[in-house]
């Protein structure tokens, strides 16, 4: 037996007692099927939904093709990929054909009068230029414009609501587990009776009492956070505060804060970010869940959420209205579900139980 | 359990007192409910009437003694009279209720129907087909929204097929119209029912009891239904009947899409709405009582199914 052959048997070897699904990179593969162990191993394409996210969420606003809330009343429920009925004066003649305009009038021909009328809205000169990309909605609007300034409000409001959220769950965690006793004693039944509540129906009240507005949703948004911090904090603590580098800071005199932030804060961090990246997909959905009902950003701000209840008196004549604000969020928040459990793993293991 | 049911109770007591507590105060910052009699353009209501209207809503009284006399109102089965509609309480709810326990219903019986068949098939056929499909939908149905979910699902057999009808709910019992309801409310409750049913058959699967029965030649179908089946569904069914709030969320959804007659769209939505307090008071007392009963019998049935677990622990 050669040495190959030697080679060849450990390998069969080791691939039938192996049975893992993902099977070790292997170097004589092609370049194909490495890039596909590639994406299967790391969240690439969630990654890069993700970034393409948070680009949108940054320059969108400013590049997006038409303007946020003024309509055009000719472009009303105009499908995906429509040319514009409103042409800006100077392109009438070619390469705008008459063939292209829009019978404006209805008449069942296309003259004179179904010239597109010139447009007072600023545009800029981008590759949608006299199309809806993503169609119009039922004012006229621009769907794909709209999607652009979304992003950005769903970055924003869940950002914020997270941060504090996070704050104040990390915070009351951290003070359950180390205290222990009547504190943690109340602030775990504290949880337990939120937990009971239907998030909707707390935001719904908090909204009736509050008003509505971007800041009463950052609010309730952050009310629905903060509790999953607590628990997994909590237990992380217990474990952190028993051991032996904490005994020997208290030696030393370091005082409850100083353990707390010095030498406990640490190690609870990653579990922090994954209960954070956990929960940032499960903002989103309450974000617009609320815009939907009625209870969260008010039109005509285009959020995703408003503009899927918006669309919804029109699902029968232009479905496209309530099919892009729901693709985006969908997308977004399978990106995110994806990221989260991929964090899980490698960042936290035992975090698994939790599900 | 005697020790366990007067401990839930008591916690249960302090969870309904702490939230109807918290409403009172909250509404003590809002508008004043009066302001529902006067319309915003119109002639008002003069002084007079505006107090006679505060004597009989109870609204010149100490908030405190709001609170009691509501306390013995309701213990009495008495949830006051909705100021939109001038109908007692109890007599709004008590048809709504219904509806929503039917959406509940059938929305389960269409979640275990499809989650655990399907956690199944995707254990028992790992890494096949099967598997990525069962896999593939539940990750569509965890991430998708409830009205996204609906909407979707009005425009495909809706407004494109046109099999089943959009919304709505006739007084007379029609199949047809629970369909898109329960499948939209349903989903995401069976992509989780799958996800839990899939790892827990899997961990059982593994196990040493499995190859015994294996090793014995125990035909592999009866393996599957008698002796993992059983055991892997301790995790699914406890999950289904703890997630209940979000059930209700969901359901609130559901109804406001397809105008569906029931408390949370009827009740909840409309009294929030019309600033309708006693309604509203009512409907969160009623979403709390049923919460609290879900999860009672939540951990009942996990004793039962698993005697290991001790009442009491599973709390923590």
């Amino acid at each position: 037996m050669t040495t190959s052959d030697a080679q060849k048997e450990i390998q069969k070897v080791d691939s039938a007692t192996l049975e893992s699904p993902l099977k070790p990179m292997q170097h004589n593969r092609g370049p194909l099927a490495q890039a596909w162990w590639f994406v299967r191993r790391y969240p690439v394409i969630p990654i890069f939904v993700l970034i393409i996210l948070v680009i949108t969420a940054i320059i969108g606003p400013t590049v997006a093709p038409y303007e946020r809330d003024i309509g055009i009343i000719g472009d009303r429920h105009l499908p995906v990929l429509q040319r514009s009925a409103c042409i800006q004066t100077d392109d009438w003649n070619p390469p705008y054909a008459k063939a292209d305009w829009v019978d404006i009038n209805g008449d069942g021909e296309i003259t004179g009068r179904d010239q597109p009328f010139k447009c007072d809205m600023p545009r800029y000169g981008l590759w949608t230029e006299g199309y809806h990309f993503l169609g119009a909605d039922h004012v006229g609007r621009d769907v794909f414009s709209r999607v652009l300034h979304g992003a950005r409000i769903s970055m924003q409001v869940v950002l914020v609501s997270l941060i504090i959220g996070s704050f104040i769950g990390v915070s009351l965690g951290m003070m359950a587990g180390y205290y222990g006793g009547v504190i943690d004693e109340l602030i775990t039944r504290f949880v337990d009776i939120w937990y009971a509540m239907p998030f909707l129906m707390v935001a719904l009240i908090v909204t009736l009492i509050f008003g509505r507005g971007l800041t009463v949703l950052l609010f309730v948004l952050a009310l629905i956070a903060w509790t999953s911090f607590v628990r997994v904090v909590r237990a992380e603590i217990m474990v952190l505060k028993s051991l032996d580098y904490v005994a020997a800071a208290r030696v030393n005199g370091a005082s409850d804060f100083r353990i707390l932030f010095r030498h406990l804060m640490p190690g609870i961090l990653n579990t922090a970010i994954v209960v954070g990246t956990l929960n940032t997909s499960g903002l989103i959905l309450a974000e617009s869940v609320l815009s939907f009902v009625g209870a969260g950003i008010q039109p005509p701000t285009p959020a995703w959420g408003v503009m899927t209840t918006e669309g919804r008196d029109y699902l029968t004549i232009a479905a496209h209205q309530v099919l892009v604000p729901s693709t985006a969020i969908f997308m977004v928040v399978i990106s995110l579900n994806f990221l989260g459990d991929w964090l899980r793993d490698r960042l936290d293991p035992r975090l698994r139980q939790i599900d | 359990m005697f020790n366990f049911l007067a401990r839930r109770f008591f916690s249960s007591i302090i969870s309904v007192i702490g939230a109807t507590v918290a409403i009172f105060v909250l509404i003590q910052f809002h508008n004043d409910p009066r302001e529902l009699f006067v319309p915003d353009s119109g002639y008002g209501i003069s002084q007079e009437q505006w107090e006679a209207l505060g004597d009989r809503l109870g609204l010149n009284d100490p908030l405190w003694k709001q609170y009691v006399d509501w306390v013995g109102r309701t213990l009495r089965g008495d949830l006051g009279v909705s100021l939109a509609r001038d109908r007692a309480v109890t007599e709004l709810l008590r048809g709504k209720i219904g509806a929503t326990v039917q959406l509940a219903i059938g929305s389960w019986v269409f979640a275990i129907a499809l989650g655990i068949p399907m956690g199944v098939l995707a254990a028992v056929k790992r890494g096949s087909g099967w598997d990525y499909f069962g896999r593939g939908l539940a990750i569509v149905g965890q991430a998708a929204p409830p009205f996204v979910t609906a909407l979707v699902a009005i425009w495909i057999f809706a407004v494109w097929l046109e099999w089943l009808p959009a919304g709505g709910r006739s007084p007379e019992f029609n199949w047809k119209e629970y369909l898109l309801p329960c499948m939209a409310l349903g989903w995401g409750a069976a992509a989780s029912l799958m996800r839990l049913t899939r790892s827990s058959m899997l961990e059982v699967l593994d196990s040493e009891y499995i190859r015994l029965a294996r090793a014995k030649g125990v035909n592999w179908n009866w393996v599957i239904y008698k002796h993992a089946l059983r055991n892997a569904l301790i995790v699914p069914v406890t999950s289904a009947l703890l997630t209940f709030s979000g059930w209700l969320n969901g359901a609130l959804v559901v109804e406001i899409v397809f105008s569906w007659p029931g408390i949370g769209y009827e009740a909840l939505y409309r009294a929030v709405n019309d600033n309708d307090f006693p309604l509203l008071l009512g409907t969160v007392f009623i979403f709390i009582l049923i919460y609290l009963v879900f999860a009672t019998i939540a951990d009942i049935a996990y004793t039962i199914i698993d005697p290991r677990v001790r009442l009491g622990d599973s709390a923590e």
